[in-house]
């Protein structure tokens, strides 16, 4: 019994990646209606621009927090501006063919610097340490992330379910003639919106960068888990995606305890009864 | 009639004195480094292998004696279907004469089939599984590095030893570690040691720790682990974050490489233990063709044991085809030549190769230095024992091999 909690936190500890993962792949694609393949090149890039901050520049884990995702966004913000954009009003396949080709020649530059064993990138010494909870014992950074995640999903959430610009957002998804004929610069919102869901990612990879090697290769690994969450949880809902997340890595941590083989499909297993049954994901609206 | 016959035996005869004149003259050679480029075992194998492969041809003197040799390579994604069809090609088409590195135990054994089929060379200086020179042995292949027979002989005999007598084994599931488990469990068990479980996980994982965990709570004094590359990076990292070296329970990295320590970083690595038959920093011979190694390598890095072993198994062939005054491009007999010689060059040192395609050189046990042992970059080593060649793989009479007489 004891190990079966165990497993569960773990499980939510994974969770809580996915959770950032798809969250951003749900805000970029439920608004500007792109399947973003990127999406692990960017996490990973995210990664690197941490371990870059510390060995170049001398900068901590804290503010590569922040700086990592404004960096990686506003990288985001330029592949929109200069490629993604010609290709709203086409057929989703042409950004994800876009987008797909562009993961594969960021992760090929970066293999081509670092190989591919990875870097190391120490825990910060404040959250280094771990406490016994009786039925485990709980590195502190592992807590850290999945409450800081936590947070940032919700505050995400918040910001486009209940926000003001959020609603606006949700208006130019709708219906963007409209809504530019408010006076609104659409353009913009969607090239600033393509920069948040980029810098989630990031920041998934800047938390990730201490308990996994940072690697060229850590997004392809995952990217196509967090796409299985994404289509479960119904493409494009924010909530739905967030709770997938973390109910996701719950139940892999529970393969992993009773049928470990099966661990890296049991996502896929889910995704293939959902979508037989509810082909819109768990939360999706009928498109 | 008598004509037809005398034309047809005279046409014969011709064409005999065209090959063989052919055979005298044949001095090609086009080697095929087949491996991982991309995936997490590139930077132990990978662009290295080919700059090894090429360094061979370089300093085998050969185009001198007026040899034409060529190296291509390509990447086999760890998958066995994408290997064999490059194999096949490699063989049909490009007419390649021999197969280096191939990395990845379960794509060797399938390139291993295909080798012997066509009667071409495949000397493996990457893959682990000891079933190449045991069951599946063949008169085409040569395992030049280490297995996983010698793995477990030299690492597992030494920490059960050392007192580590219950182990627990986390396991890459695939061909690989399930020998590496059985060679390692068969140590264990003879050195008076228990194995109490096992948890086997998918190839590339990047989370580790529900399989610590269970590792965790099992109680056994080492953890074995039966994997390889970025997932045995991954496990050590992960491990030193749940504390469980702290709680008194000892990693055995089954299958470490110098591109691991070197991504860990000693702080992570130092104290552990594992087996390699090279090291850059070993003796003279080993230090001056590392130093040209890592000059004309990615990121300067120093070779890992799987390169020098592409360096020292071409040399060791190149030799072979000397000696013969041609290439045959028929790789049995080739190998029965490699066989009969003995193998000597500064990586390895004097050797041979036994009737079951194993190269013997001796195994050499070392534990990762302490940061402030480690007097500059890829200073990483400390050697703690040496096992010689004739003690350190699977000995003749064990074998299942079905070439050795017995």
């Amino acid at each position: 019994m004891q190990a079966l909690y165990a497993q569960l936190l773990v499980g939510l500890i994974n969770g809580s990646f996915y959770a950032l993962l798809s969250l951003g792949l749900a805000v970029i694609f439920g608004m500007l209606n792109i399947i973003n393949f990127a999406h692990g090149a960017l996490y990973m890039m995210g990664a690197f621009c941490a371990y870059f901050l510390l060995n170049v520049a001398g900068i901590g884990y804290w503010p590569a927090l922040i700086i990592a995702p404004i960096a990686v966004g506003i990288f985001g913000m330029i592949l929109e501006r200069t490629m993604l954009q010609w290709l709203s009003g086409l057929d989703h396949l042409y950004g994800l063919l876009l987008t797909f080709g562009i993961a594969l020649i960021v992760q090929g530059v970066f293999q081509n610097y670092f190989g591919s064993s990875g870097l190391p990138y120490a825990i910060p010494d404040e959250l280094k340490g771990g406490m016994n909870l009786g039925f485990m014992f709980l590195p502190i950074y592992r807590g850290w992330v999945v409450v800081f995640s936590l947070a940032v999903c919700l505050a995400t959430w918040y910001l486009i379910e209940r926000t003001r610009l959020g609603a606006y957002l949700r208006a130019a998804t709708e219906n963007p003639t409209l809504v530019r004929a408010f006076g609104i610069n659409v353009p913009r919102m969607i090239t600033l919106t393509y920069g948040l869901g980029v810098g989630l990612a990031a920041l998934a990879g800047v938390l990730s960068a201490p308990i996994n090697q940072v690697r060229p290769l850590m997004g392809a690994d995952l990217i196509i888990v967090v796409f299985a969450v994404v289509v479960i949880g119904g493409m494009g809902s924010i909530m739905g995606s967030i709770i997938t997340g973390f109910a996701l890595g719950v139940i892999e941590g529970l393969t992993k305890y009773f049928y470990p083989e099966a661990s890296n499909t049991v996502v896929f297993v889910l995704m293939v009864l959902v979508l037989l049954i509810k082909p819109t994901g768990l939360t999706g609206r009928a498109a | 009639m008598k004509l037809k016959i005398s034309a047809l035996f005279l046409g014969s005869a011709l064409a005999l004195a065209a090959t063989t004149g052919a055979f005298a003259q044949d001095k090609t050679i086009k080697i095929g480094v087949l491996t991982d480029m991309s995936g997490l075992y590139s930077d132990l194998g990978g662009a290295g292998s080919t700059l090894a492969a090429q360094m061979a041809v370089e300093d085998s003197g050969l185009a001198a004696k007026g040899w034409k040799v060529e190296v291509i390579s390509a990447d086999h994604q760890n998958k066995p279907d994408v290997a064999t069809n490059i194999a096949r090609q490699w063989i049909d088409v490009e007419k390649v004469d021999i197969f280096m590195d191939v990395l990845n135990s379960g794509v060797a054994l399938a390139v291993n089939n295909l080798v012997r089929e066509k009667n071409s060379i495949l000397i493996d200086t990457g893959a682990a599984t000891s079933d190449l020179t045991n069951a599946q042995c063949s008169p085409n292949t040569i395992h030049w590095v280490y297995d996983t027979y010698m793995l477990a002989n030299s690492t597992g005999r030494a920490l059960v030893k050392a007192g580590g007598d219950t182990w627990f084994f986390l396991t890459a599931d695939y061909a690989f570690g399930a020998a590496l488990e059985r060679d390692t469990t068969a140590v264990v068990v003879k050195s008076g040691g228990k194995v109490i479980g096992s948890v086997k996980h998918p190839l590339n994982s990047s989370d580790f720790s529900s399989f610590l965990l269970q590792a965790q709570a099992s109680k056994a004094k080492i953890i074995g682990m039966a994997n390889a590359g970025g997932d045995t990076t991954n496990t050590i990292k992960q491990a030193s974050e749940f504390g469980i070296v702290a709680g008194g329970q000892k990693l055995a990295g089954l299958l470490l490489f110098i591109t691991d320590v070197h991504s860990l970083g000693l702080k992570v690595a130092q104290g552990l233990n594992f087996t390699e038959t090279f090291y850059w920093d070993l003796n003279d011979g080993t230090r001056a063709f590392s130093k040209r190694f890592s000059e004309r390598a990615k990121n300067k890095a120093e070779p890992s044991m799987v390169q020098a072993g592409v360096y020292s198994g071409l040399i060791h062939y190149f030799k072979a085809l000397d000696a013969m005054g041609g290439n045959p491009h028929d790789g049995a007999k080739v190998v029965a030549k490699m066989k009969e010689m003995p193998t000597d060059d500064p990586l390895f040192g004097k050797g041979s190769i036994r009737v079951d395609g194993r190269k013997i050189h001796p195994a050499y046990l070392f534990e990762v230095k302490k940061p402030e042992e480690s007097k500059g970059p890829w200073d990483y080593y400390k050697l703690v024992g040496t096992t010689p060649g004739d003690q350190a793989f699977r000995p003749l009479s064990e074998s299942a091999c079905p070439l050795v007489k017995k």
